[in-house]
């Protein structure tokens, strides 16, 4: 329990702003987003990795909050649902092409589908549709079936490659 | 009425109103409450399916840091057990407390509740508690509970059978199937699935003046706050307010009243703080009401030509180690009368015996007795098929009820009233190229694999028990009509769909309406929603609410313009002259005065029956044993459809959901009753590679006559017609092979092992 009481501080910037925080070994990343920082967008849905509803995007690669370290990140950039706007408040052009395909129902495993997503279109513009399979098997949905999801990021793909 | 005449109305995919939030991180799950001075639970829980608690030490967890209260059965005492209400099983009552008393019956069974400070510090004090178990020896699947000398669940219960529910002719049916041609016989598995919401369960509770507030994500906030109020914590409902704020899935299991709701109600009033019980996945997959769980022997008789005289199904229902909510309901009044689809079957029996086993309760899953029931009949007619030498097709083309005999009686207490099954099926076959399927396979056995194709017909009592519904409108001063309905959303978007139907009715933009649910403060009445009821009577419900609104806002304006008025388009115009007055002008002359209410009770409740075909193609390769699901598509009759793009995400996540019954899922319990399936490394979740490349989906509708809006429900119409479609399709790659639920790699590689399996390659 000792060492479980030694704080270690990290700066991270966060969506843009930058936080300096005592976190505990121990403490998982989702925890300190959800807790310190009030981004419930963060979600919580196993702890083992597994579902990707806590995903989040530290130093531009995606990563799933519940089962990284808080105390392993003493800088760090990091990316949540709640930063994917746009400076103009609008939303980036992967989360309108899930508004217009109606990509969620419940909407819980948002994060590990857009961040998928975004990181799938950055590497792969134009994605084969077992690419696209393949970058959203890292996450569990329980309501879609995929048939909405794989259309939005078949229209994101689009949209991207359309947007200079 | 007449719909469609709006570019947002009925029958238009327009896009969900919910998504501005969800889409950007602002949704409002139960997790995300923090109010300030809160506290954290943890609930400690049994570790063994059947043990006697002797003693219960806490002394030294209470001692831990930040611990405030730990709670045990005898501090709660004096309310209720968690309710069950339906009381087939008579005098033999299986009481679930909120925390066990001497006994506990399943892993996860609550023997302590912790509230610390923070929720690390009552999960380390959880882990403190010195509980003395004796283990019991414990029955965890139907088999062992119904054998010989098997232990007992509950000592009022000796044979661990709680009821039998019959329903149909058996003399007949016996013998129909005594003088047929053609008898077909299957024992059929349907195995235990866990519902799995991604949103895992959460309850925050704080006491304002007197009355409990409950966070909560539930399916209806009233059913459950009268029900909590009345059965659990024996207090006014009055005394209880329920918000349900965003809900992630709950597919029926987000229905029910579990333990931890009442007990943070009880702690939060004991300690003068709001109190958080947040579940994590291992909660989830020990104490969410599971789905299916039964064994089945069912006959179908037939004559020379494969017209059926006569079916005969017994079954044996895991309820679990106590009878939830409605857990002896689902495979007797929900779907033990559907037993049997839309096909013409002169003698008809079922009975169904409730099983009491060392494990979770078993209570309604998405079709909550629908697919149980269609799945034994569909899987009858492919093997009766296959025996007779008929195409799938074929044999249901010769049974299925035809428009001219409706309605129809069933036999088990049913009337189908409309339909054209016949040109859905026939729709559905030539939409799936049916036909093309024999090329498709012989290019497969090309490639060394086996290709198989099934068919389900479903139909759906849909409905749900009550055809009573409210909505509750009000406009402000702004101009925005708020509707309140007594349905809750789980992700389906009721938000837009609710929206789309209020606007149309009331001839205003969709951006004028705002529907609101999930909280007893606002509406206190409604049914929730489940059993694909939403629509139909929530639905007919907004139109009514906006109908006494119109009628209202008239009554007023003609005294406030001093003429006649009509109402079109969100003006009420006076008759005589050019005045006229808007919704929002109207409401700010009379603040909190323009509204209406609607209590939506047609004078003789009746279901609707969506119904449908779906058509799976399969492939297997028989080194792996790996099954992909290549083709996928139905043709369903849901009535007038709303929004074609939301009924298609009901349809594609039903689908994902009976296939990940069919191909993936599993709740194993070993023969100790521990749970081996408490993670998502051990309970297979369909991924997005899992799915079909596609799920074509045709629309062949019926309007139903029950409701004005002539809706039928969508809600479960995808996991019950794809159990069975992918089954039927399995089967028939394996060439008549029976196997069960859940079609795994291992279990396919074992019958190639066997030399179970056709030759694919030529």
């Amino acid at each position: 329990m000792d060492d479980l009481a030694q704080s270690v501080l990290v700066q991270w910037r966060v969506n843009g702003v930058l936080h300096e925080l005592d976190v505990l070994p121990g403490q998982s990343l989702m925890d300190v987003l959800r807790d310190a920082l009030r981004l419930t967008g963060t979600h919580m849905g196993c702890m083992t990795g597994h579902c990707g509803a806590c995903t989040v995007m530290i130093d531009g690669r995606i990563a799933k909050s519940c089962i990284a370290q808080a105390a392993t990140l003493p800088r760090a950039e990091i990316r949540t649902i709640e930063g994917l706007m746009g400076p103009d408040g609008r939303l980036s052009p992967v989360q309108q092409a899930f508004w217009d395909e109606a990509g969620f129902q419940c909407g819980y495993c948002a994060p590990g589908m857009l961040f998928s997503a975004i990181e799938l279109l950055s590497e792969t513009p134009d994605p084969t549709d077992a690419e696209i399979d393949s970058a959203l098997a890292g996450s569990l949905c329980r309501c879609t079936g995929y048939q909405s999801l794989r259309r939005a990021v078949r229209a994101a793909a689009r949209a991207l490659r359309e947007t200079p | 009425m007449k719909f469609g005449t709006s570019q947002t109305g009925v029958g238009r995919s327009v896009e969900r109103v919910e998504d501005g939030r969800l889409l950007t991180g602002r949704g409002r799950y139960t997790d995300d409450i923090r109010l300030p001075g809160m506290l954290h639970a943890v609930t400690l829980r049994s570790p063994y399916g059947h043990a006697r608690i002797r003693r219960i030490d806490t002394s030294a967890a209470a001692a831990m840091p930040g611990v405030v209260a730990i709670y045990t059965h005898a501090d709660v005492a004096d309310y209720g057990p968690v309710p069950c209400m339906v009381p087939l099983s008579g005098p033999i009552q299986t009481p679930r407390l909120l925390l066990a008393k001497d006994v506990v019956r399943f892993v996860g069974d609550g023997v302590a509740f912790v509230v610390a400070e923070t929720r690390e510090q009552a999960r380390a004090a959880a882990d403190a508690i010195e509980v003395d178990y004796e283990e019991l020896p414990a029955v965890a699947s139907i088999a062992a509970a119904t054998a010989p000398g098997a232990p007992k669940v509950w000592p009022e219960a000796p044979s661990n059978v709680l009821f039998t529910w019959e329903a149909g002719d058996a003399a007949a049916a016996d013998a129909a199937i005594a003088a047929a041609a053609h008898r077909v016989s299957l024992r059929i598995v349907q195995n235990r699935v866990a519902p799995t919401s991604m949103e895992v369960r959460a309850a925050v509770a704080q006491w304002e003046e007197g009355q409990g507030i409950l966070h909560v994500g539930s399916q209806g906030v009233a059913g459950m706050r009268a029900l909590l109020a009345g059965m659990v914590l024996k207090c006014p409902p009055e005394s209880l307010r329920i918000v349900t704020g965003d809900v992630g899935g709950g597919f029926g299991m987000k229905t029910f009243i579990y333990p931890e709701y009442a007990l943070v109600l009880h702690a939060a009033r004991a300690l003068g703080r709001p109190v958080k019980w947040a579940g994590d996945r291992s909660d989830a997959f020990q104490t969410d009401t599971h789905g299916r769980a039964m064994e089945s022997d069912a006959t179908l008789a037939l004559d020379a030509d494969g017209r059926i005289l006569g079916l005969k199904v017994e079954t044996w229902s895991d309820l679990g180690a106590y009878q939830a909510q409605f857990g002896p309901a689902i495979q007797t009044f929900a779907g033990g009368r559907i037993l049997g689809g839309v096909y013409r079957i002169p003698a008809i029996h079922n009975r169904v015996h409730g099983v009491v086993t060392n494990t979770a309760p078993v209570d309604a899953y998405r079709g909550a007795g629908r697919p149980e029931a269609t799945y034994i009949i569909e899987r009858l007619m492919d093997a009766a098929a296959h025996r007779l030498g008929l195409g799938t097709d074929e044999i249901r083309r010769r049974n299925l009820l035809t428009p001219d005999e409706l309605p129809h009686a069933n036999g088990l207490g049913l009337t189908f009233d409309v339909g054209n099954f016949p040109a859905v099926l026939e729709k559905a076959l030539a939409n799936a190229d049916w036909a093309g399927a024999p090329a498709r396979r012989a290019e497969a056995a090309r490639r060394g694999r086996l290709h198989g194709r099934g068919l389900c017909y479903y139909v759906e009592i849909a409905g749900g028990g009550s055809a009573e519904e409210f909505a509750d409108v009000r406009v402000g001063s702004d101009g925005v009509v708020e509707v309140a309905v007594g349905t809750q959303s789980n992700g389906q978007g009721h938000e837009t769909v609710y929206a789309q139907v209020t606007a149309e009715r009331l001839g205003i933009p969709l951006e004028q309406v705002r529907i609101v649910q999930g909280d007893t403060a606002r509406l206190d009445q409604g049914h929730g929603t489940g059993g694909s009821r939403s629509m139909a009577w929530g639905g007919s419900a907004c139109l009514e609410a906006a109908d006494a609104l119109v009628a209202r806002g008239i009554a007023l304006a003609k005294a406030d313009l001093g003429d006649e008025v009509d109402y079109a388009e969100g003006l009420f115009r006076a008759r005589n002259s050019n005045a006229s007055l808007s919704l929002a002008e109207l409401a700010a002359r009379h603040p909190g005065g323009l509204d209406g209410r609607s209590r939506y009770a047609p004078e003789q409740p009746r279901p609707t029956f969506p119904n449908g075909c779906h058509v799976a193609e399969v492939e297997i390769d028989p080194e792996t044993g790996v099954v992909e699901v290549t083709r996928y598509s139905c043709v369903d009759d849901f009535g007038t459809i709303i929004n074609p793009l939301l009924l298609q995400g009901q349809i594609h996540g039903g689908v994902a959901q009976g296939l990940g019954q069919a191909l993936l899922e599993n709740v194993v319990y070993d023969e100790a009753a521990q749970l081996l399936t408490g993670s998502f490394m051990d309970y297979g979740l369909p991924r997005a590679d899992d799915m079909p490349p596609a799920i074509a989906f045709d629309s062949l509708p019926t309007p139903s006559p029950t409701n004005p809006l002539g809706a039928k429900g969508c809600g479960e119409a995808g996991t019950i017609g794809a159990m069975p479609a992918i089954m039927n399709a399995i089967i028939d790659a394996l060439g008549g092979t029976q196997l069960e639920m859940p079609a795994t790699p291992e279990k396919i590689w074992r019958l190639a092992q066997a030399q179970r399996l056709p030759q694919a390659a030529e």
